[in-house]
């Protein structure tokens, strides 16, 4: 449908607000308090228009066809100024100290507006500086625009901001006469309340600090970041999340360190929160660079000789690495025959490969589509903590599109399970990832193929009593009780889960989304989970997705012909080995980390996203290494477009690329992949793999998952201040209670071959489990986790006495 | 085009050789010439009679105007640096040479722990003075800052009014410092209002 706005025609929607359509066709209409993706909150009231003669607000009026919209006329900039001198009232004037003087939108909407008086007063109250622990929050500043509760809830999925009572007067009554009615009522509005955590003092969320990102004025903070620099000094370069496979856009704001020292520093990490929405690893984790001095050229040598005497047998390296990385290692390795080794992303790959052999096609959903989704099914994550982003995306889509879903996974996640009433967290036992498929497959695919038949008949039959009402041959009404068998889905009793209640959360449900995570990939059984998913892809109507674990592994595992290690000599690249080519504390040769360099990541959407290096890198790159042994490329970015056709990457140069999402919200980031050409290059093995019935039969009570904190993804993140914790048994208060253990004591935890002593610390967030995190490469959980992302250990607790 | 005019129309012109041999001739035996020699003599020998400042030894008093190196000065009450941090001098700055470094202060106020000019490479235009809200960086008279190098740097420590010093501090008058009736200029707050409102209420109640 075509409206008018300001004389301009657009097209528009069905469904589309008036200030979603006018930002798409670049049409400037104020607004504070609205957030892309979010519902509106109508705090703020700039956006107000005239449509067909009267006045609306534009964030939160659906558009009609052939609307005449006007946004700039002198009554409603009159209106506006009304607006913004509400907000200035009282407003301390400390912009010079402010750290969002620059940037903040209080400062350019007063402009905008042309505030240039104030004819208003009231009375100020008491309104303290609050320590939120990571946050700062400075009531004085804040407009309650609310930005901060709304993305909180409606992305984040903490709700953990609220609104509460400011205890401000009312403002005099004669102003009502004197001002507009919109400015009196935001100014009452404003008068009445003030943001605050839901226990009242202090935060109790994940700390994603997107709040932060949000806040139009200096009201919430960040603590690492307040009074440091001022807005305008810093450089901001765009880059992409090198911390988990959301590879979200994100800008490294960067200044020189001091006055005496000119060397570059990155003082936070920003985003277009309108469009991307970071997690804490990018948000936090990014004084992560190496004090590398310079080029050590012994060692390099070393390397490259015993390359040149074919020393080098394997090459361990891990997924936090650019495309082009992973291809020189890929071209070295055809030149010297080494063996790749990296087992996480080899997971991955065979389950990729398994998965498009048997579906015909590449996992279709991405996170646009979670986000359009209305039923959403995840299996195999431990959500929130695998990939925060990801579970921002699966929030947004149940409370924006009232979705619905399920989410099975054995511990329970207390704060993820509360975001809807329509989500419901199925804790069903360990080992049970084959069955959540199947289930999926019995319930919504209309023709199972003949090897899948056995699913068709899981059922079990069940006697339930039933009331019958009928009426005798007087006309009176008699209640009988009457035994009535029904089927019922054998693998939903399994799965410890009621299949009727699908039926509620089903209701006028179209768009369905299947996330699958970690567990499916490392699982001993992963070739037939990879078949079953297959299956699920091309017969229901569910998009599946696939969460690469790491930043990169989905590049990785398309570039890369990976292989498990052999015996003799180890390259290290980022990892220990034998050599150790990394940007570790102990190596023997400096790399460079993700900051550093520029280059370009696969992320989930299987999207090619470029980033850029934000501070300089005074040792050795990998291309160095490659030039030192045959190939030739000045700059790693070079390998960009070289990128291999056949595995579905575009020729397109580094610098070509683009970074960015447009006023409409649409991604401009990198190009998609080419799926289809790399299913068609696919070697095709389309044998159907067998169902390993291997059942867990450790204690349930015993087992400890692998799975990080909240945020701390990976020794990469661990090494920023911000995080830099010791790595400790996180386990919930049941499980504490079991093993009658105390919180932060000591505790031994081992099995017949191994052990490792570590504290146990209480994460209040989960119900019956205990996890192990990978961010400390001083422990190595790798050594009870082999295949498995869940094992049972014994636990101790250690005295002293 | 500009025209250009005689200043000194009437003065007659000497046209014959005659006339000018007779004239110098004449110039040659007057005593002109000694009363010339005389007068310079006399302002040679007079006591305490220079044109020029004895430099070094003696300087010139500069006005309070003067734009020389840059002084950070503080309040006289609370002995407090004025300078809050806003970064707008080392924004405006035209010839870049202005560099802060800001951090969250022990008392939660915003702290400057380091400030820095290249006084080698200021061109002295005052606009840093200009705008500072605080009249925090200054100009001082202080302009003897030659150095071996091209570019020197006066730190925080260096320009800063010292404590004990304080008694000598001087408000700079140039650009940005505030006008002598300033204080003519000064609108009441929303909080003056709401004071003026509550005694006018009080004296009426009185009344």
């Amino acid at each position: 449908m075509k409206i008018n706005i300001n004389g301009k025609e657009c097209l528009a929607n069905d469904g589309d607000y008036v200030l979603q359509v006018a930002r798409a066709n670049d049409i400037f209409i104020p607004a504070i308090c609205y957030l892309n993706d979010c519902s509106p909150t109508l705090a703020c009231r700039m956006c107000m228009v005239e449509i067909d003669g009267k006045r609306s607000y534009a964030c939160n009026t659906k558009v009609k066809d052939g609307m005449q919209v006007l946004s700039n006329t002198k009554e409603l900039w009159d209106e506006r100024n009304a607006i913004m001198q509400t907000y200035c009232i009282n407003h301390p004037l400390q912009c010079g100290v402010c750290d969002k003087s620059g940037e903040c939108e209080l400062q350019n909407f007063t402009h905008k507006a042309q505030v240039d008086t104030q004819n208003h007063w009231i009375k100020e109250i008491d309104r303290r500086h609050q320590d939120w622990g990571a946050l700062q929050y400075d009531p004085s500043l804040c407009i309650v625009c609310e930005r901060c509760i709304t993305v909180c809830k409606d992305k984040i999925g903490d709700s953990e901001l609220k609104t509460i009572a400011r205890g401000g007067d009312a403002p005099d009554k004669d102003f009502k006469d004197t001002m507009s009615k919109d400015a009196y009522a935001v100014w009452t509005k404003f008068q009445k309340s003030l943001i605050a955590p839901q226990n009242g003092t202090t935060l109790d969320c994940q700390e994603c600090a997107e709040c932060v990102s949000v806040c139009p004025t200096g009201a919430i903070i960040n603590k690492n970041f307040q009074y440091r620099s001022n807005a305008w000094e810093l450089t901001r370069i765009p880059a992409s999340n090198p911390h988990s496979s959301d590879c979200e856009l994100m800008y490294y704001d960067v200044k020189q360190k001091s006055i005496k020292d000119n060397t570059k520093m990155v003082y936070r990490v920003s985003n277009d929160f309108h469009f991307t929405t970071l997690n804490k690893a990018a948000r936090f984790a990014y004084d992560i660079a190496s004090d590398c001095k310079g080029k050590d050229e012994v060692e390099f040598n070393r390397l490259v000789s015993l390359f040149k005497d074919n020393k080098i047998k394997n090459v361990k390296f891990n997924s936090y690495i650019t495309n082009e990385e992973a291809y020189i290692l890929e071209l070295l390795r055809q030149k010297y025959g080494f063996n790749l080794v990296n087992n996480e992303a080899l997971c991955f790959q065979d389950f990729l490969k398994t998965f498009c052999a048997h579906s015909g096609s590449f996992y279709n959903a991405s996170s646009d589509d979670v986000k359009k989704s209305d039923f959403i099914v995840i299996a195999g994550s431990f959500l929130r903590h695998d990939n925060p982003t990801l579970s921002y995306k699966v929030n947004n889509a149940i409370v924006m599109n009232k979705g619905a879903g399920l989410y099975f996974h054995p511990i329970k996640d207390t704060k993820f399970s509360k975001i809807a009433k329509n989500f419901v967290s199925v804790n069903c036992d360990y080992g049970k990832e084959a069955q959540v498929l199947e289930f999926i497959l019995q319930y919504f695919a209309k023709d199972l193929p003949q090897d899948l038949a056995y699913i068709k008949d899981a059922f079990y039959e069940e006697q339930i009593e039933v009331e019958v009402k009928s009426k005798d041959a007087e006309g009176n009404e008699i209640k009988e009780k009457k035994q009535e068998t029904i089927k019922k889905s054998s693998l939903a009793k399994e799965l410890g889960f009621d299949e009727d209640k699908l039926k509620d959360l089903l209701l006028k449900k179209a768009n369905f989304t299947l996330i699958i995570g970690n567990d499916y990939f490392y699982h001993e059984n992963a070739k037939y989970l990879a078949y079953l998913l297959a299956n699920i892809q091309k017969l229901t109507d569910f998009k599946v997705m696939l969460i690469p674990p790491r930043t990169n592994t989905l590049g990785v595992s398309l570039l890369c012909k990976l292989s498990k290690a052999s015996d003799g000599f180890t390259l290290g690249y980022n990892e220990r080995g034998d050599f150790s080519f990394s940007n570790d504390e102990h190596n023997n040769l400096a790399s460079s980390n993700l900051l550093e360099q520029e280059g370009t990541f696969v992320n989930y959407d299987k999207r090619l996203v470029p980033t850029n290096a934000a501070l300089k890198f005074k040792g050795y790159y990998l291309n160095d290494l490659a030039n030192a042994l045959g190939l030739d490329a000045l700059y790693t970015i070079e390998y960009t477009e070289q990128l291999p056709k056949d595995k579905g990457f575009l020729n397109i140069a580094f610098d070509d690329l683009t970074n960015h999402y447009d006023n409409a919200g649409n991604n401009h980031r990198g190009y998609l992949i080419d799926t289809c050409e790399f299913v068609k290059n696919l070697k095709q093995d389309n044998q159907i793999p067998q169902n390993i019935k291997s059942t867990c039969e450790c204690k349930k009570d015993d087992i400890v998952i692998l799975a990080n904190p909240i945020g701390n993804l990976s020794k990469y993140t661990n090494k920023s201040s911000f995080f830099n914790e010791c790595a400790s048994l996180y386990a919930s208060k049941d499980y504490l209670a079991k093993h009658n253990l105390k919180e932060n004591s000591m505790v031994k935890i081992y099995d017949d071959k191994d052990e490792i002593i570590i504290k146990v610390v209480l994460d209040k967030n989960i119900e019956n489990g205990a996890y192990l995190p990978t961010f400390d490469d001083k422990i190595n959980p790798y050594k009870f986790f082999k295949t498995r992302r869940y094992y049972a250990l014994n636990i101790k607790e250690i005295s002293y006495e | 085009m500009k025209k250009y005019y005689y200043v000194d129309k009437e003065r007659k012109l000497i046209l014959s050789p005659y006339e000018k041999f007779i004239k110098s001739v004449k110039r040659c035996l007057n005593t002109e010439l000694f009363s010339g020699i005389f007068l310079i003599a006399k302002e040679v020998f007079k006591p305490n009679n220079s044109a020029t400042i004895k430099y070094p030894m003696e300087k010139m008093k500069l006005d309070n105007r003067y734009r020389a190196v840059h002084r950070l000065q503080r309040f006289i009450e609370s002995e407090n640096e004025r300078c809050i941090g806003c970064g707008l001098c080392e924004k405006i700055c035209i010839s870049n040479c202005i560099r802060m470094e800001t951090k969250l202060g022990d008392d939660g106020r915003k702290l400057v722990s380091n400030y820095s000019i290249n006084l080698g490479r200021c061109i002295y235009c005052g606009f840093c003075a200009e705008v500072c809200p605080e009249l925090a960086i200054v100009h001082g008279v202080e302009y003897e800052n030659a150095a071996e190098q091209r570019s020197y740097f006066a730190h925080k420590k260096d320009i800063l009014t010292p404590i004990d010093n304080l008694i000598n501090q001087v408000e700079f008058e140039g650009a940005g410092s505030l006008r002598a009736d300033a204080d003519d200029f000064v609108k009441a707050t929303p909080n003056y209002y709401e004071i003026s409102i509550s005694t006018n209420n009080e004296e009426v109640k009185n009344a």
